[in-house]
């Protein structure tokens, strides 16, 4: 029997003492967890103006913008009387002659307080070719002497065409699907159901599909020449990695416009490249590489190769030589210690470079306008077509949200792969 | 009451500070121009004249002719610009959105001088030039007899540069295929004609190298990227004139259109802006431009005003017009321009 069995001598002293010691530590915690609360409410005000600004600046603008993805309320506003004549219509054959005179009282209305052309725009993005008839169908109301409004509407057989209603009716919700399922290339059948709109309207999709296999190539071919690259330069002596560093840097620091400008002054039928490959006969006759999917995914290599090499040098730096040469010494071959030591922890760098790469290659603009083909322009290239040029931002809002779901998804699958805290940036 | 005096002076100087900001702002006269060889020719025929001349001092800006850049300004109500350079289908675009202010003939000249189809509602003509195909002689051993040679890959094998817009590609395509140039915006005009246009243009696409700015055709040309390009006649003949460039234009079958020159809605300073139109429209003025660039003036009694070495070089110079030739119709373009811009890029993405 000793007597130190603490078990049998006290226990409720013991349990008190343990729930005293509890209590000292829930203290000590809640204490610990109030600082800790209040460094963080500092570190918080002390980011607040940077988050303030990126809200500002960057947040709600880009909220903004893709809301018109999906809310365009210019037809609603347009044709008050149309919708609410429309609010009993089954969908089906032609609505009554209400929502005829309806229609009629509304276009005479926009044209008079000026907004006849929004509303044509409108409704012609829905309802191919109605800009012109809406124009038409308004000078032949203004102009029309006695013709009653019903007869006027009734003579365009424009109205009157399958199609044509539903379009309106769709319209004058505020919320639309259309211009997401136009970036898809789908849209809502006269009967309801998603259809693929007819081939020679077809792009997004294609364009999409082009976007990612450009993004793909350039990631694989930074990788091919960076990653050897990465490893030269983690292996020699340091005044020289400093030396190469600066090589691979120094066009990083130059703007992407005079870079994109160089590779066109190279790539041209005349150019360098043209001239050197001649030279050495590698080709029997000049090459087109300007304005080509080739010379596009060139110039693009190049600018993005400091993207994919630095997160990968950063991390081979890391691994101590010794360590290869202690899987030598156990008598791995020089593959399998590659394989089985190196590889394995240069992973993360080497997906983060990549990572990188690929989604600074999904937004790429300049260099697919200036060295691509008409059939190598990226999706960007058509958000800013339809921003600058057909002035629709309502379909620019769609095509950045639907890049922005696919550049998301990609970046949730890789992060499930690979686990966010293993990614290693520079 | 000492607070309230201080803040009455403040107030004081602030309102002079900004009529003095005002009355500064009235001598100047923005406009925005779309580069080149072309703004070159502009500068030198009427901003220095007419900054010489009323003491206004006008500042350039360059674009490159897309109305978004406008419309934007417009939307935001700040509008730095007071005059814009834009094609005829924009003026028509423009128009109807609302984007550019309806004109006051009075303000600028007799309407009926003007050139048909060269003094619309809310833009008024600046020249008149010429869609033309351009070939370099040292490259091309046998030369182009018309511009419809863009569709003869056969006898001109090679690239050729053509512009990025449906307009004048659609048109050469129905005559490439035999459409007569009097019914070409008739044909245009129904769905079977537009197929047929594609369907022409098709034959080539492989072959075309695509031109946005005014200045690339002389630089495809001079680079070697293609062996013959669509092209403005001006911009050629700068080339040719200016850089030594030895090529040469193909006038049969040539596209005339107009330039215009538009104030955006909401324009700060219309005054001086109405003023710049009154000064270049006269016709002694319009006729000014062909000594800077080969295009010809709009007004039709400015013919006589015209430099007698420019004249020969004109797009609508009597050996010019001696061909096939078509004068683009602008009212055909803003009816179907955007359904046709639309096709056309879905078809160049495919």
């Amino acid at each position: 029997m000793s007597a130190l069995q603490p078990s049998e001598l006290d226990r409720p002293a013991l349990a008190r003492g343990r729930s005293a010691a509890d209590t000292d530590q829930k203290s000590v915690s809640a204490a610990l967890r109030r600082a800790e609360f209040g460094d963080r409410l500092r570190t918080l005000a002390l980011a607040a103006p940077l988050l303030l600004l990126l809200a500002l600046s960057f947040g709600i603008p880009i909220v903004l913008l893709l809301s018109r993805a999906v809310y365009d309320p210019t037809i609603a506003n347009a044709l008050p009387r149309t919708s609410q004549a429309l609010g009993d219509w089954n969908g089906q054959g032609q609505p009554d002659d209400a929502a005829f005179t309806a229609l009629a009282a509304d276009l005479r209305d926009n044209q008079a307080k000026g907004t006849g052309y929004e509303l044509a725009k409108a409704l012609n993005a829905r309802l191919p070719g109605a800009r012109s008839q809406v124009l038409k169908t308004v000078r032949q109301l203004e102009g029309g002497g006695d013709k009653p409004p019903l007869e006027v509407m009734k003579s365009v057989p424009f109205w009157s065409a399958p199609g044509t209603w539903p379009a309106i009716a769709n319209g004058t919700h505020s919320i639309t699907s259309f211009y997401l399922l136009s970036a898809l290339d789908l849209r809502w059948n006269a009967d309801g159901s998603l259809e693929r709109v007819p081939p020679e309207q077809a792009i997004f999709l294609q364009v999409f599909l082009r976007t990612f296999f450009v993004a793909a190539a350039v990631t694989l071919a930074t990788l091919l020449l960076g990653f050897p690259l990465a490893y030269l330069i983690s292996s020699v002596p340091k005044g020289l990695a400093a030396i190469l560093i600066v090589a691979v840097l120094l066009p990083f620091w130059t703007s992407i416009l005079v870079r994109t400008a160089a590779w066109t002054v190279l790539l041209q039928k005349f150019g360098l490249v043209n001239d050197l490959l001649l030279w050495l006969g590698f080709a029997s006759e000049r090459l087109d590489l300007m304005y080509s999917r080739i010379g596009l995914i060139i110039a693009m290599t190049h600018i993005q190769l400091p993207f994919t090499l630095l997160p990968i040098y950063s991390v081979m730096r890391t691994i101590a030589p010794s360590q290869m040469k202690a899987a030598y010494s156990l008598g791995a071959m020089p593959f399998t210690a590659f394989r089985r030591v190196y590889l394995p922890q240069v992973f993360p760098g080497v997906m983060a470079g990549c990572l990188l790469t690929f989604i600074l290659c999904l937004g790429y603009y300049i260099t697919p306008a200036l060295i691509g083909g008409a059939s190598d322009q990226l999706i960007s290239n058509f958000i800013a077509n339809y921003v600058n040029v057909e002035l629709n931002w309502e379909m620019a809002a769609a095509l950045s949200f639907i890049l922005l779901v696919f550049t998301l998804a990609l970046f949730g699958i890789f992060a499930r792969i690979l686990g966010l805290d293993r990614l290693k940036m520079v | 009451m000492k607070l309230a005096r201080t803040s009455l002076i403040a107030l004081a100087a602030a309102t002079a500070f900004i009529t003095i900001g005002r009355a500064a702002l009235a001598d100047e006269l923005s406009i925005m121009a779309s580069g080149g060889a072309w703004q070159d020719a502009q500068r030198k025929a009427w901003f220095e004249p007419f900054s010489k001349e009323t003491g206004t001092k006008i500042l350039e800006q360059e674009y490159l002719g897309d109305l978004g850049k406008v419309k934007a300004m417009v939307d935001t109500g700040n509008v730095p610009i007071d005059l814009v350079t834009v094609e005829t289908a924009t003026v028509l675009q423009g128009c109807d959105a609302g984007i550019l202010e309806r004109l006051d003939y009075s303000k600028i000249g007799p309407r009926d001088k003007f050139i048909e189809g060269s003094a619309l509602d809310c833009g008024v003509g600046l020249d008149a030039y010429g869609d033309i195909l351009a070939y370099d002689p040292t490259v091309l051993k046998e030369a182009p007899t018309s511009v419809l040679d863009l569709f003869d890959t056969k006898k001109f094998p090679g690239k050729r540069a053509m512009r990025k817009f449906p307009a004048q590609n659609l048109e050469w395509a129905l005559m490439a295929d035999g459409v007569a140039p009097a019914d070409v915006y008739k044909v245009l005009a129904t769905p079977e004609g537009v197929d047929r246009a594609f369907k022409k243009l098709d034959t080539i696409k492989k072959d075309i190298v695509w031109w946005d700015a005014g200045a690339q055709p002389a630089q495809l040309l001079a680079s070697q990227e293609v062996v013959m390009t669509s092209a403005w006649n001006g911009r050629i003949q700068n080339a040719i004139d200016t850089d030594k460039k030895p090529f040469k234009i193909v006038w049969n079958n040539q596209i005339l259109e107009y330039d215009m020159i538009a104030i955006p809605k909401g324009a700060k300073n219309p005054d001086a802006a109405y003023k710049y139109l009154a000064y270049i429209s006269k016709p002694e003025n319009n006729a000014k431009l062909a000594s800077h660039i080969t295009y010809g003036p709009v007004r039709t009694d400015a013919a006589s005003f015209v430099a007698a070495d420019a004249l020969p070089k004109l797009p609508n110079a009597p050996d010019h017009l001696a061909g096939a030739y078509l004068v683009a119709d602008t009212e055909f373009w803003g009816d179907y321009g955007e359904d046709l811009v639309k096709r056309f890029n879905a078809w160049l993405a495919q």
